[in-house]
Formats: C-alpha cells, sequence, structure tokens
C-alpha cells in the first residue's frame, strides 16, 4: 500500500481529479521478458492514474511499450517470456497485477475489455458473429440465451451495424475491415465494462472509416461513461480523442499532460521531436527538412535528358482478374481492379497515387513494373512495353524499380544484405564483382548506411534500415521510376520524415522519377508534385499538389482529406465526415462494364471526374 | 454446389480410368507369368497355351485392356485365375472385414493423434511435449510388422487382455485397428501439433482470451475447430496410407479381410484379383478425398464450394 502512495503522480501533470478517484491506477510497474541473454524491462516503472470517463492516449513508437503495458492490465502477457516484475495495478480495490488467472478471467471483458488492431484477424473464423458476440455475454451474466441474445442486439445497435438482428448469422469474412472493428467494439462493450483499452483501433483501417470509429468511440465513452486507454503511434489521433496524453520511449514515461498542454507546449525533447516529424495536411512539400525546390530547376545535371519526355506513360490501362464458376469452371465474374486509366511521370517527379483500400492503385503500380498482365499501353523511357521481346522487355524493366512495405518481408532473411542490394545487378549482368562490390558500397553510403554493413542479415537490422536497404536495391541499376507502394507507412513517424527525406535527397540527386503510392494523405503532401486520386479502378481527380488540397473538387477528394485527424487538439472535429455507404465492390459480371469517368480540366491540368 | 459435385464425379471416374490403366500395364509388364502359375510346372507348352489363349492372355495389350474396361462397365471384375470364382463375390465377401478394420484404424489414430498434439501444443517445450514427439516419431518411424507383433506379444501372449488373431468381436478388433493406427497417429500428432501452436498464437485467440473465457473453452471452441482443417484434408488422403498398412496387419493377425486376398493374390500372380482390389482401394480412397473435401465447408464457413 506504502508503495502506492508513495508514487503517486505529483506535479505539473497532475490528472483532472474526479471527484471520485481514479478507475484505474497502475503505480511502480516493471514488465520484463526473459531472453536468450536475460531478462530485459520492456517497461519500467510505469506509473499513471485513469479517471472515469476519462480518455488517456498512450502514444509512443514501436518498442516504447505501449502494448505491452495494455497486455499487462489485461493480464495477457504473453506469458512465461513476459511477466510483471513489480509493481501494482488497481482496479477499484483489486491489484490486478497479482490476481490469480481464475479471478482475473472475471475481470477480463467484463469490467475491463479491449480491442485490437487488426479487424481481420481478430474474430474467429469458423464461428458467427452472434455466437462469438453471445459468448461475451453469457460468460459473464448468467442471462438466458434468448436475453443474452437480445442484448448482443443491443450491442450491435449501439455500434451502429444496420440490420443488427441478420448480422448475427454472419461469418467475420462477410463483413468489411470497418464492420468488423465495429463488431470488436460491440463485444467490448456489451458489458458495459469501467474500462476499455484500444490498442491501435483504427490503425489497420481506410482514412473514412477511421474517422467514423473514432467517433463510434467518443460517442459510446460519453454515453455509458467508460475510461478509455487508447494506444496509438498516430498523433493525428491522440490529439482528436485524448483528454490526457502519456508519451512513451523504450519503456519509460517521457511526459505527460493534457492534450492540448502537450501540443502546445511540450516539454521534453523527444515529445518536440516526435510531434515535429508528424506529417501534417496543410504543410506542403517543404514542411518537413528539404531545400525549396521549384519545377524550373528540375533536370539540371543531367543535360542529356528532355526534361518534359515523360519517363513513364499509362494510356488506357486495364487490369481485370477473372472469377471462375459454374459447371465448367467458366469465367463468370471479373474484378474489375484498374479501369482505364492514363497518366506520364516525368523525370524528377513525383506522381502519388492515393485512395483506400481495393481502389487500385497497388494493381497500377504492378502492372507498370510488370508485376500482373495488363491491357493497354504502358511506355517507360519513350518505349512502348507492347511488342517488345523478351531481352527489350527485361533492359526496359531495368529503368522501373520497387520499394514495397514492409520491410522485414521484402528482405530475403538468408542472405547478406551486401548480396541482396547487388543481385539486380547480377541478374542483368552488370559489372565484375569488384565493381559490383564498390558500387554496393557507394549505395550503401549513399542511403546513410555503413559499408562495413553489408556483411551483415537482414534481422540485425531496423525496419527504417532496411527500408533504406530497399532503396539502395531499387538504385542499383539507376533506374529512371522507382515505385514506392506504402513504403513509410510501416515506419515510426520519426523514421518515416528521415526516409522521406532521403527520397526527395535522391530524386535530386539522380533525377529519379517516383510513381508514390500512400493511403496517407499527409504524407502524400509533403512530398508529391501531382497526385491522383483512385476509386474503384478509376482516377476521379488528377493535379498538382497545390491544386488538389487548396482545391479538391471531387466530392470523394474532399472526403478524403477532410477524414485525416489533423494533429492539434485545437482543430478537434465534433463530426467526421461520414461514407453514405461501404465502397462497392469492384467483382463483377460478366458483361455489366463499370461505367468510364470522363476527366474534365479545370484549368492548369487539374483533371476532375464529371 | 451442384455443379462442384457434377465436376468432381467427372474427374473422380477420370482418375479411377487412369488408375486402371497403369495398374493393368504393370501387371502387363511383370515378367511372373500368370499361365505358368495356374497350369503348375508339370504342364507341357501346349497346355500352357491353351490355357493362353483361353484366357485371353495371347491377345495385345490393348485389346486386353479394352476387353476388361468393357467388363468393368457393366460390373464384371472377371474370374480369379486360381480360385475359380467371380473376383467381385471375393472382394464383396471380405470387404466388410477391412472396412471395419479400416474404420477401427480411423478412430484411434485420430483419438491418439489429435489427442497428442494438441496437449504437446499446449505444453509446448515443456518435457511433456518432447516426450510426445519422441513418442510420435517412434511410431512413425516403426515397421508395422513389428508394432503388430511387439503389440501381440504384450497383450495378447503375456497379458491376455486381447485374442492373439482371428475376427468377429469389438476385442478382435482392438489390437489390428492400433497397429494400423500407431504410424498415421504418429503423423498426425506432429501435424496438430504445429497446426495448434499457429492457431493459438493468432489474434482471434488472444480476443477470445479477453473476453474472459476459461482457458479451456477458448481451446476447444475457439482453437480446435481452425486448428483441425488441415487435419481433414489429410485423412482423405490417409485412407491410401491406411491400406497399405492392412495389407501387412491382416496376413499378422489372421485378419479376413481383402489384405489377405491381394496377398495371397499377389504371390500367385492372380491377376484379376490384384486388379480388383486396386480399384476398390483406389475408389475407397477418391471416395475418402471427396468427403474430406465435402465436410470442410461445414468448419469452415469461409470455403464455399464452386
Amino acid at each position: 500500500m506504502s508503495q502506492v502512495e508513495s508514487n503517486k503522480l505529483s506535479g505539473a501533470a497532475a490528472p483532472d481529479s474526479n471527484s471520485v478517484g481514479p478507475v484505474l491506477s497502475v503505480s511502480g510497474v516493471t514488465i520484463a521478458v526473459r531472453t536468450e541473454d536475460g531478462v530485459r524491462e520492456v517497461v519500467s516503472d510505469l506509473s499513471f492514474e485513469l479517471g472515469r470517463g476519462e480518455t488517456l492516449c498512450i502514444a509512443g513508437e514501436s518498442g516504447s511499450g505501449k502494448s505491452m503495458t495494455s497486455l499487462a492490465i489485461m493480464g495477457l502477457l504473453p506469458e512465461p517470456a513476459a511477466f510483471i516484475k513489480s509493481g501494482s495495478i488497481r482496479l477499484g480495490d483489486q491489484d490486478l497485477a497479482s490476481l490469480s488467472e481464475s479471478r482475473m478471467r472475471r475481470i477480463r471483458g467484463n469490467r475491463v475489455a479491449m480491442i485490437f488492431q487488426e479487424p481481420m484477424t481478430s474474430l474467429n473464423p469458423v464461428l458467427s458473429i452472434g455466437r462469438q458476440l453471445i459468448e461475451a455475454i453469457e460468460t459473464h451474466t448468467s442471462l438466458s440465451r434468448s436475453a443474452a441474445r437480445a442484448k448482443a442486439i443491443e450491442a450491435l445497435k449501439a455500434v451502429r451495424i444496420p440490420d443488427a438482428e441478420g448480422r448475427l448469422k454472419q461469418y467475420p469474412h462477410e463483413l468489411s475491415g470497418g464492420m468488423r472493428q465495429r463488431v470488436m467494439i460491440a463485444m467490448a462493450l456489451a458489458l458495459k465494462p469501467d474500462v476499455l483499452i484500444a490498442d491501435e483501433p483504427t490503425t489497420a483501417l481506410d482514412v473514412t472509416v477511421q474517422g467514423e470509429v473514432l467517433e463510434l468511440l467518443r460517442d459510446l465513452q460519453r454515453e455509458n461513461g467508460t475510461s478509455v486507454i487508447l494506444i496509438t503511434h498516430d498523433m493525428g489521433v491522440v490529439a482528436e480523442m485524448a483528454d490526457r496524453v502519456i508519451i512513451m520511449r523504450h519503456g519509460r514515461m517521457v511526459e505527460e499532460g493534457r492534450a492540448a498542454d502537450i501540443f502546445a507546449r511540450p516539454q521534453a525533447d523527444y515529445t518536440r521531436e516526435l510531434l515535429a516529424a508528424v506529417p501534417r495536411i496543410g504543410g506542403g512539400r517543404e514542411a518537413v527538412s528539404a531545400p525549396p525546390l521549384t519545377p524550373p530547376d528540375k533536370g539540371e545535371g543531367d543535360s542529356s535528358r528532355d526534361a518534359n519526355a515523360p519517363v513513364a506513360s499509362v494510356r488506357d490501362l486495364h487490369v481485370r482478374f477473372d472469377l471462375h464458376g459454374g459447371f465448367f469452371g467458366r469465367v463468370d465474374r471479373r474484378v474489375h481492379a484498374v479501369e482505364g486509366v492514363n497518366f506520364a511521370i516525368a523525370s524528377n517527379e513525383t506522381l502519388s497515387l492515393v485512395g483506400e483500400s481495393g481502389c487500385g492503385k497497388s494493381t497500377t503500380a504492378k502492372a507498370i513494373a510488370g508485376l500482373v498482365p495488363y491491357t493497354g499501353n504502358i511506355s517507360i523511357g519513350g518505349r512502348d512495353l507492347v511488342g517488345l521481346g523478351r531481352d527489350d522487355r527485361k533492359a526496359v524493366r531495368r529503368d522501373v524499380q520497387m520499394i514495397f512495405q514492409d520491410p522485414f518481408a521484402s528482405l530475403d532473411p538468408r542472405m547478406r544484405v551486401g548480396d541482396l542490394v547487388a543481385e539486380p545487378l547480377v541478374i542483368h549482368g552488370i559489372g565484375n564483382r569488384q565493381e559490383r562490390q564498390d558500387r554496393v558500397a557507394a549505395l550503401f553510403e549513399r542511403v546513410g548506411l555503413s559499408a562495413d554493413q553489408m556483411e551483415r542479415y537482414p534481422h540485425e537490422f531496423s525496419g527504417g534500415q532496411r527500408q533504406r536497404i530497399c532503396i539502395a536495391r531499387a538504385l542499383a541499376l539507376r533506374p529512371k521510376l522507382i515505385i514506392a507502394d506504402e513504403s513509410v507507412s510501416a515506419l515510426d513517424v520519426s523514421v518515416q520524415a528521415r526516409v522521406l527525406g532521403l527520397l526527395k535527397d535522391l530524386q535530386r540527386e539522380f533525377g529519379v522519377a517516383y510513381l508514390f503510392i500512400s493511403h496517407d494523405m499527409a504524407v502524400v503532401e509533403n512530398i508529391s508534385d501531382r497526385v491522383a486520386v483512385m476509386y474503384l479502378g478509376q482516377i476521379v481527380e488528377m493535379g498538382t499538389r497545390d491544386q488538389i488540397f487548396s482545391n479538391p473538387r471531387h466530392p470523394y477528394t474532399r472526403r478524403l482529406i477532410e477524414a485525416v485527424p489533423i494533429p492539434d487538439p485545437a482543430r478537434r472535429r465534433e463530426r467526421f465526415a461520414r461514407l453514405e455507404a461501404e465502397i462497392p465492390s469492384p467483382v463483377r459480371r460478366l458483361g455489366d462494364e463499370p461505367t468510364k469517368l470522363r476527366l474534365q480540366d479545370m484549368g492548369g491540368g487539374h483533371l476532375v471526374a464529371a | 454446389m451442384i455443379a462442384y459435385l457434377g465436376r468432381r464425379l467427372i474427374q473422380s471416374a477420370l482418375i479411377l480410368l487412369g488408375i486402371s490403366l497403369i495398374t493393368f500395364a504393370l501387371l502387363y509388364l511383370l515378367p511372373a507369368d500368370p499361365v505358368r502359375q495356374i497350369a503348375g510346372r508339370s504342364a507341357t507348352p501346349a497346355t500352357v497355351e491353351s490355357i493362353r489363349r483361353q484366357l485371353g492372355l495371347d491377345q495385345p495389350f490393348l485389346v486386353q485392356y479394352g476387353r476388361y474396361l468393357w467388363n468393368l462397365l457393366q460390373g464384371d471384375l472377371g474370374r480369379s485365375y486360381i480360385q475359380r470364382s467371380e473376383v467381385a463375390q471375393l472382394i464383396t465377401a471380405r470387404l466388410p472385414a477391412t472396412l471395419l478394420l479400416m474404420v477401427g484404424a480411423i478412430v484411434c489414430e485420430l483419438l491418439i493423434g489429435l489427442t497428442m498434439g494438441v496437449i504437446a501444443a499446449v505444453r509446448r517445450g515443456t518435457a511433456t511435449d518432447q516426450s510426445l514427439m519422441v513418442a510420435s516419431f517412434i511410431g512413425v518411424s516403426a515397421p508395422q510388422f513389428v508394432v503388430g507383433l511387439l503389440l501381440l506379444y504384450v497383450f495378447a501372449v503375456k497379458l491376455s487382455w486381447f485374442p492373439i488373431g482371428g475376427y468377429g468381436t469389438f476385442s478382435h478388433l482392438v489390437l489390428p485397428s492400433l497397429t494400423v493406427a500407431v504410424m498415421s497417429a504418429g503423423w498426425y500428432a506432429r501435424m496438430m501439433r504445429s497446426s495448434m501452436i499457429d492457431v493459438l498464437r493468432q489474434d482471434y485467440i488472444r480476443t477470445a482470451r479477453a473476453k474472459g473465457l476459461a482457458r479451456i473453452t477458448v481451446l476447444v471452441r475457439h482453437a480446435l475447430p481452425n486448428a483441425i482443417l488441415p487435419i481433414i484434408a489429410m485423412i482423405g488422403i490417409d485412407i491410401g496410407i491406411l491400406m497399405g498398412g492392412i495389407v501387412v496387419v491382416e496376413s499378422v493377425f489372421g485378419w479376413p479381410g481383402i489384405g489377405q486376398l491381394v496377398w495371397q493374390a499377389i504371390q500367385r500372380v492372380d491377376i484379376p484379383i490384384i486388379m480388383g482390389v486396386t480399384l476398390v482401394s483406389a475408389f475407397a480412397i477418391v471416395l475418402g478425398n471427396f468427403l474430406a473435401d465435402i465436410i470442410a465447408p461445414f468448419i469452415d464457413p469461409r470455403i464455399k464450394l464452386r
């Protein structure tokens, strides 16, 4: 007890204490993990209190211990590897840190509930929604099956799921990501818990869906007076939701305070760095470092290249995937992934493709890189790929390289990173062993790694370093176009900012063009010269960065921009942009072709779908 | 669903046709001469030739195969060279015994294998896990006649819990089923273990625990149906492996099934019986796979039969 008293929070960052006192108080909690090199602390001496009806955001980058903290409160640490070494977690008069599994079970899902990051995998695929919901209710109450069912329907209605009763019979795979996350929220809130822990609840969702889910959480919290611990890496979400904020780094609390204070007057250096690194909409391209760069200057350094000739141009690109059905397995439906896309990229230019999941942006990229069959015309460096022989095609492909989203999955774990970067050179038979070695060493230096790291293996590098290796690999062939498919999405904001800076520097140096694919509007605004917005396989709006962000004309573009949470609590919105309906499916019956959108020039090359 | 069934039926027929052709060709190419076996050592070349003509074995391969296939389509598996009776009758008389043994073996291997696998997965990394995996390894690698003789020696000869051999009651069934099951049980234990470990790592298991469900509920209701999915497809394939074991085990235990029938037929190059038993087993395997595919959507709603 005395330890609890002595660890009471003190000083400037005192919580806005409700008269009833905190619902949950964490004091002096240290969480340790047993590794091969002995016991390592992942959370050290963490203390905080959570008031009734309060939203506390725990923010930090990967490895900061924020998820471990939430699992510790739930008693769900991956035992026996991870354990609470010291400290207490008090909920009312019980210490959750020392509760037996059977007593903890009665608290879990009942008084403390949790929702997770991945709605796609957090529901059991073989059990119906109804069964999973009712089960949660029956575990903690003595309600009859029909009463539990009625309560489940009520819970689904509360999260604004249309046709709640019919949904009970459905299985998770029949629902979209946003719908699944609502089911998760319904499940967590069905029993009106005192504390709800939401671990990155919207990270895996599209921005427009993210807005809805955040708004839903806020409304439900207001109605039920639930206290919420929201764990996130996204400072926009923090600004939108938090009453109080805890910033964590390397398992320690760096700063704690009211949301408005943290954003307006950050005290710790790390908080300031974190906030500075957050890409903001409205900041423009120069928001993150980098000297100004005006279009007329472009093309310097390489006089032989005509700056106006497009590096890549795409005309009337279609990608459709056949689905088989019927007695003889004939094609009866098609996925219309890309439907008549046109654009061109000049050297030294960055064109961004934005849109939500399933809009065809990645498929477009894959078609250009030659990874999926397509119809239409793609020309690289003025040479049309159609009609080229295998060898010519391979030569042209040298000019197009890709950087993927997941730096962990896109490097072969059994190859040395130096060999990984040299591999494109080997494939295209460039240079001898020594020349390749030198070239790779130079590339390593150029992307901010050192040449003596070439002998190491991918697992010895952090996420950001791996993405640098991927960039080096893409640069090895001196391509004219680099396709970056969500290449910074998996990175922490501070790392993200540095990688974006590197990409810009490399563009200035080599004059390479980027096709930048992202769902993150703030990042897109930061890096792009021009932006194309895709919806259901077609471009609905295309123009310069300023045209798109300062003067969005198409309603879908506006909704995308409005849905992004702004990292400033002073500009918190009461209501988010709502989607009228879920985005329709790109799967269509044979012969049922989608209507082609006509793009109109609104002046200055600003194309908008009529 | 109807379209799926129709397509699968056609596929199955084609598979069986292919198997009949390959088996027939292999038996045709066999250096052993069935006619010599029938005629006996002392027969004159003239007698041998006349028997050969009588059986139609002097005809070219395609004619022989065509004739066999034509009869087969009419439900005629031919006559045994040695036993002087219809192959269909010989097989039907012995099939129930083999089917019984097969069902017994499948029940045993699933019971033993899946239980071992689940326990090993839950107790992963402990001494229990390691000893179960060693046991499963021994099960996989031990030859079946050795397992059979060992079980006979311990449980029939020494302990007298079960009869030494024969057919008729439930207690006759236990040792042969166990013997056939041991090898596959070892495989199932290993597969179930890795499948279960995989499932226990999934996010939805964490969700189930976060609801406050008891460990056993999480295991049985949430983990098991997911972990068993890849195993179901295996059971269909496994019937083929079982058939191989049954041939051996039936002769160790004197079990009057088609395994013994074919064993004797192979020794005497009785081609119609070998063909008949092969086709019946192939049919059983095709049927087993078919059933496994039909069952899968009932456990996993994501699987749609198209």
